[in-house]
């Protein structure tokens, strides 16, 4: 009980902190289209550019370089004022991107100032999650290292969690009217999502100022044995080199695609190859989260027991023998096909909207559909209507979306759950996995860099390699899973090779 | 099993180049499919923060045929002491 006195408040302050990082960061992701249409207009090809650097320079450079540059520093001046940095970094930068006027008001100005502050997002994020890391494990009890530092994995879902619970609140709250207060929440109301992080950053740099370093850290300060160069330390040194390298293809690779194909490219996939509707795909995805978030905790503490390497190795051969069967399961209860459709209940919505300086009008159809067990379809057809007789458009525009119906929706949740659960899996132990396998001196840089390069770069890439594999053999809808197989594949068989499964007692 | 971790370098060190080798190619064919500056930056910032990744696939994989990795657990505790 002594031996645990005080770790409440130090895993509190920690993961509130890192909790903030996270969110701050998908805010900007989850809202790329409405910054797209605020900061970066796609008829201009420079704004575009920059656009396409906000996104790729900030997950695939930035990170693993916040990684080295916060690492470097935290191993050089302590845990403590590292991350609190990097929480102060990452607020700031949060906050200003809600305050930034948009392309029409200041100009090019407006995507210049998003990309850098994007960037310091990234900067900030590479060098949270090792400090954060570190400095729970440097506190835990030495058998429970693996339960106490799972509280910390926990936050970069809980992140994920209220980013999209406060944007779809917020979308929901502008206007009684629906539509209007879509209207509203993309025109301003983005902003309170990223303004009203501040008063969370705030107070968690409060806790933070007034915690202590982390006792191993003021061990080595005090006996002069810091390190005086990190980064040669960590990457100069062969056996050490060994172990990042050991670290990032036998672990932290697999994890970052099986984390990315749970959170993100399931949510994608729901919303753009199932067509389900914005709202649902995103509520489906906050549900199965709730309900595998305490599993984070069940695996860290498991691992304890039973050591580290076999949790996150079965999570990854689970993802792998699974995903195909899993996202087919989405496919088939999205399919409307095999449903009764209501044609009585079929409702047809026309407009015409006149086009400036010509006698042709938009002309917008909205079918909806709807099913006996609930479920509905909306096609939104928009083309032009030609005032020239027998001229029309080669190409309309067709949307459409689904509703799905409640038990369709409810197994959803709990097939997207069971991807969540291998994220648990892979991601609960693997903290304490990384700092037993470093040495105080150079943890923090050491552990920051493969983590962040398997999650940034491996887990990051998913999206794009999967949406591309889909477009390029467009016969398979599941093809886009090749990728984190195969990833998850390569990283499993070199874990199982190499990686021992023992629990370091000593990490001093 | 130490036979199996050095046969398995030899994998790993091939690993490294064939993924750059596809990578480049599909750049090259993404790239002259949309010649525009955006696809030029997704791909070379893919392609730029892959090769040091492979080389650190070639250098994991040399070590494990080297049978760096036998005796794991007797570096780590050199690491620490």
């Amino acid at each position: 009980m002594k031996e645990t006195k005080g770790i409440w408040k130090i895993i509190g302050a920690s993961s509130l902190g890192t909790l903030i990082e996270w969110y701050d960061f998908y805010l900007f992701g989850s809202l790329a289209t409405v910054l797209a249409s605020q900061f970066f207009p796609k008829t201009n090809p420079t704004a575009a550019l920059l656009s396409t650097l906000a996104t790729f320079a900030a997950g695939f450079i930035v990170l693993p370089f916040g990684a080295l540059v916060f690492g470097r520093l935290g191993d050089l001046i302590g845990r403590k004022y590292t991350f609190l940095l990097t929480l102060i970094l990452m607020g700031g930068s949060t906050f200003a991107i809600g305050l930034v006027p948009n392309y029409d008001t200041i100009g090019f100005a407006a995507p210049i100032i998003v990309l850098l502050l994007r960037l310091v997002q990234g900067l900030a994020l590479g060098g949270e999650y090792g400090g954060a890391a570190t400095y729970v494990a440097e506190h835990a009890p030495i058998h429970r290292r693996g339960y106490f530092t799972s509280w910390i994995q926990t936050t970069a879902t809980l992140g994920l969690f209220v980013s999209l619970g406060v944007i779809l609140i917020t979308r929901h709250a502008l206007d009684p009217d629906l539509t209007k207060s879509i209207a509203k929440f993309n025109d301003y109301g983005w902003r309170i999502p990223f303004i009203a992080s501040i008063a969370l950053v705030v107070i968690s740099i409060y806790i933070r100022l007034k915690m202590k370093e982390s006792p191993l850290f003021e061990k080595l300060k005090t006996a002069g044995t810091t390190s005086v160069n990190p980064l040669k330390e960590s990457f100069g040194h062969k056996i050490n080199l060994k172990m990042v390298l050991l670290a990032l293809f036998g672990a932290t690779m697999g994890q970052g695609v099986v984390w990315y194909t749970g959170q993100f490219y399931a949510q994608s996939f729901i919303e753009n190859v199932c067509k389900v509707d914005f709202d649902q795909s995103r509520t489906i995805l906050i549900w199965a989260i709730l309900a595998a978030t305490p599993f984070f905790v069940v695996f860290g503490s498991l691992s304890d027991r039973i050591g580290r390497k076999w949790i996150m190795l079965a999570g990854m051969l689970l993802a792998i023998i699974s995903y195909r069967y899993l996202f087919n399961e989405l496919l088939v209860l999205s399919d409307v096909g095999n449903k009764m459709e209501l044609v009585y209940l079929k409702q047809i919505k026309k407009t015409h909207t006149p086009i400036a300086h010509t006698t042709d009008t938009l002309r917008t159809v909205t079918n909806k559909h709807f099913f006996d067990d609930g479920a509905m379809v909306v096609e939104t057809i928009k083309d032009t209507a030609f005032s020239t007789v027998g001229k029309t458009t080669l190409k309309p525009d067709i949307k459409t979306y689904k509703i799905l119906d409640t038990a369709a929706y409810w197994k959803m949740v709990f097939f997207v759950f069971i991807m969540i659960l291998y994220v648990t899996m892979v991601y609960g132990p693997i903290a304490a996995f990384l700092v037993e396998l470093f040495p105080t001196r150079i943890r923090y840089t050491s552990m920051s860099l493969p983590y962040h390069i398997g999650n940034g770069v491996f887990g990051g890439l998913t999206p794009f390699i999967a949406t591309l594999l889909t477009t390029i053999y467009t016969s398979d809808k599941l093809v886009g899973l090749l990728y984190p197989i195969i990833i998850a594949t390569v990283s499993l068989v070199i874990g199982a090779l190499y990686i021992k499964n023992k629990i370091d007692p000593q990490i001093d | 099993m130490n036979q199996l971790k050095r046969l398995a370098g030899i994998i790993w060190i091939v690993l490294g180049p064939l993924a750059i080798y596809y990578l480049v190619k599909t750049a090259a064919g993404e790239i002259s499919k949309k010649p525009i500056i955006d696809t030029w930056v997704q791909w070379g910032v893919f392609v730029v923060v892959s090769i040091p990744i492979a080389i650190g696939m070639v250098i994991f994989g040399y070590y494990a045929w080297k049978g760096e990795y036998d005796h794991i657990e007797e570096e780590l505790e050199e690491l620490k002491h």
